[in-house]
């Protein structure tokens, strides 16, 4: 292997020669692998893969994403989830069912155009627009708090190891934050004051995600903004 | 400001070029990564005077959707010259020398991007030249690269640009302004550095073959040494170190 | 002809935090309602160019540039050199531009900006004649928005001052109708110094210098253009909503302290 675990790497950067596997982000060309992209190199027995830094937002199937109604159409709404493809919200997988078809009006008391929903993708590949479903616990319109938006590639950071960064956000801040995988976050708080300081949290994980000791600093930052609050 | 003189000689007796450069040196190169807000990657290069902004949408949505291929991303590249940008005024509206150069960057560019990554989407490429002397479509290329590395889209490799060319008869490397307007001949080339592959060639002038090889040989050799310096543009970029479970090193990180 | 634009690509919750926000004094980036965003003007940065600026206004960031070249006067003005001002809203600003001749937006910016530089008189055009009726100087200030983060009207008129004042061109007299240029390096021909405030209007507050979030919401704008005088030059009310009558008034006078302001900063820049 060429490059060092966690070395800074860009396109076209030998990873390794020899017997390991193309992962993510990387591409084999011969005998090498190269990294298609700028980002942490990374291998996992022996699959070489690169941590991308930046980058859109590619739907996954079973992604928790909260995306904004920009159509209603005849059996369903359209969802701009950040990412390059527009989603597909249809009538059939809201949890809500009125044994009839609801007109286009009906629909729109639902979702309106404008308003921001919770859904998981249930299906998405190179041939058509993701779908998108709000049956599921949690899931539908959001109705409260303020929304933060990151950079898909930091949402694992926002969320830490087992969870550890984004527990601590929300016992400082009192705020319930969800993430979408899609880069949107909400924190819904029982105040503005709460809300506005837990996506101030956010935006300064994206800006620091990859210092060490991040953790202790976000939660010094929420402390000292908290007091008196 | 005023008009430009014709210059008496372009190398002098002791094969200084007007600006003080040797035949086969590089105008001064200046890289900067990351800095415009809403693109979603953008770059900035001063080659010579040459002042050069790249910016990358996406991948994004087709708009309008029938241009959109079914198994990969269509890469659209837009070279575009500010008014002020020219000894002369130019007018805003896109002449036919910005659109062939539109294609030719493009297709600089396309090789080295996955663009099968992202079927039925757009990938949209901006180049404004600021201030131009001589040599934008290579200084383009070269920060159009880093502006799609930046945006994190997958490509093959950087690509980088530079130009020869023939002034006096003799073949030097990287023409000014004055030099391509009074010279014989101009060799722009862009080279994909890793797999040692040219995707840009032009020509405009008269070579004869040696001369030809001559210059085509500085030409990529400058390429590679500009690839050299996108690299370490992008690492200032994202100077990032350890990670903390390995060592407990305080970083700086310039996000 | 001129449609209704599309709905903000902004989620009605999002819209609804920065109204709240208003409604309670505060700014979404916690400015005060008559404070402009951190600002840096840099002159000269395109050496080819008669005179250039750059600003920061926030993030938006704007690039004028002045080019002065010969050409021949109006018929009813012979003796009137001649005031040009374009905007380019390239694509690489926002993901809302898109490619192609200016939009309604863009030219009703250079209109706006033009406005301020020729009915406060700046530039004094008289002295730009070569040759009466025949021959004159051209100015043409091209207005360049490189990164949308609001208020580009404030942005670009700063930025058209800024890329006046840098402004030199070559010493010149007339001999028997031939132009001579000299040696020596003028500035152009200044006599004022227009400063362009916007104002926008949310719910029925009124901030000053909107940033993007705040334009997405706003229901209307105006912008007020004085001169080195406090004379009002230009006005521009944007957007579907409407002011009062009072709201108008409160601008006009709030927007003359604030020019003053940015008129000395713009003016603190030259080398």
């Amino acid at each position: 292997m060429h490059a060092e675990k966690k070395q800074l790497v860009a396109p076209g950067e030998l990873l390794a020669e020899g017997p390991y596997f193309a992962g993510e982000n990387t591409y084999r060309d011969g005998s090498k692998i190269y990294s298609a992209r700028i980002g942490l190199a990374d291998v996992i027995g022996n699959k070489l893969i690169v941590v991308p830094i930046k980058g859109a937002y590619i739907p996954r199937i079973d992604d928790i994403v909260i995306g904004r109604i920009t159509d209603i159409g005849m059996s369903g709404w359209q969802v701009d989830i950040c990412a390059p493809y527009p989603a597909m919200l249809p009538q059939s997988e809201t949890p809500m069912q009125h044994g009839r078809d609801m007109g286009r009006r009906d629909l729109g008391h639902l979702f309106g155009v404008g308003d921001l929903v919770l859904a998981q993708v249930i299906a998405f590949d190179r041939t058509r627009d993701p779908l998108l479903t709000t049956k599921g616990r949690g899931l539908g319109k959001v109705t409260s708090g303020r929304v933060a938006r990151i950079s898909p590639a930091k949402i694992p950071r926002i969320i830490g190891k087992q969870g550890s960064m984004i527990t601590m956000l929300k016992n400082e801040t009192h705020t319930d934050i969800v993430p979408g995988q899609n880069g949107v976050v909400l924190a819904i708080g029982k105040n503005p004051d709460q809300e506005r300081i837990a996506v101030e949290a956010l935006y300064m994980i994206e800006r620091e995600a990859h210092t060490s000791g991040l953790t202790d600093r976000v939660r010094a930052m929420i402390l000292e903004e908290m007091k008196g609050k | 400001m005023g008009g430009q003189k014709k210059t008496a000689q372009l190398i002098d007796s002791n094969g200084l070029r007007v600006d003080g450069r040797r035949i086969d040196e590089l105008r001064p190169i200046k890289l900067e990564v990351g800095i415009l807000d809403k693109a979603d990657g953008s770059a900035y290069i001063e080659h010579g005077k040459n002042k050069i902004l790249a910016a990358v949408y996406g991948p994004r949505e087709a708009h309008p959707k029938h241009i959109a291929l079914a198994d990969r991303a269509v890469v659209r590249c837009r070279y575009h010259m500010a008014p002020f940008s020219t000894e002369e005024r130019k007018s805003p509206a896109p002449s036919r020398r910005e659109l062939e150069l539109s294609k030719v960057i493009r297709e600089s560019l396309e090789p080295s991007i996955m663009s099968e990554y992202f079927p039925r989407a757009t990938i949209d490429i901006f180049i404004e030249v600021l201030q131009a002397d001589a040599g934008t479509r290579c200084a383009g290329i070269t920060s159009a690269a880093l502006a799609l590395a930046d945006a994190g889209i997958p490509m093959k490799e950087l690509v980088a640009g530079c130009a020869a060319g023939k002034i006096e008869g003799k073949v030097v490397l990287d023409l000014s302004d004055i030099e391509d307007k009074q010279g014989e001949a101009d060799l722009p080339v862009a080279l994909m550095a890793r797999s040692n592959v040219v995707s840009l060639l032009q020509m405009d002038g008269s070579l004869t073959l040696d001369e030809f090889n001559q210059a085509f040989e500085m030409a990529t050799e400058a390429c590679r040494k500009i690839y050299e310096m996108q690299r370490e543009a992008l690492k200032t970029k994202y100077h990032i170190v350890r990670d903390v479970e390995e060592k407990n090193e305080i970083v700086e990180a310039k996000a | 002809m001129s449609a209704t634009r599309q709905l903000s690509p902004v989620a009605k919750l999002e819209q609804k935090t920065v109204v709240d926000l208003i409604l309670k004094g505060k700014r979404i980036d916690d400015r005060g309602a008559n404070d402009y965003r951190p600002t840096t003007i840099t002159l000269g940065i395109i050496d080819k160019a008669n005179g250039s600026a750059q600003v920061h206004l926030g993030k938006t960031k704007v690039v004028a540039g002045v080019k002065v070249e010969k050409g021949t006067p109006f018929p009813d003005t012979p003796d009137d050199g001649i005031l040009t001002v374009n905007s380019e809203f390239v694509p690489l600003a926002s993901p809302t531009f898109e490619s192609g001749p200016p939009d309604e937006n863009s030219i009703e910016l250079a209109r706006v900006v033009d406005r301020g530089i020729r009915e406060s008189k700046a530039i004094d055009l008289k002295k730009l004649c070569i040759e009466s009726g025949k021959k004159v100087f051209m100015v043409f200030v091209d207005i360049y928005v490189l990164d949308h983060d609001g208020n580009l009207i404030d942005a670009a008129a700063m930025a058209a001052l800024g890329a006046l004042v840098n402004a030199k061109m070559h010493d010149f007299d007339v001999k028997n109708g031939e132009l001579r240029l000299k040696d020596a390096i003028i500035p152009l021909p200044l006599q004022n110094y227009p400063v362009s405030i916007t104002s926008t209007k949310i719910d029925s507050t009124t901030v000053i210098d909107p940033c993007l979030e705040e334009e997405q919401v706003m229901t209307c704008r105006l912008t007020v253009t004085t001169d080195k005088d406090d004379n009002i030059c230009a006005l521009q009310k944007g957007g579907l909503g409407v002011f009062t009558p009072d709201e108008i008034k409160q601008i006009v006078s709030t927007s003359i302290g604030k020019a003053r302001d940015i008129r000395a900063k713009i003016l603190a820049s030259v080398k």
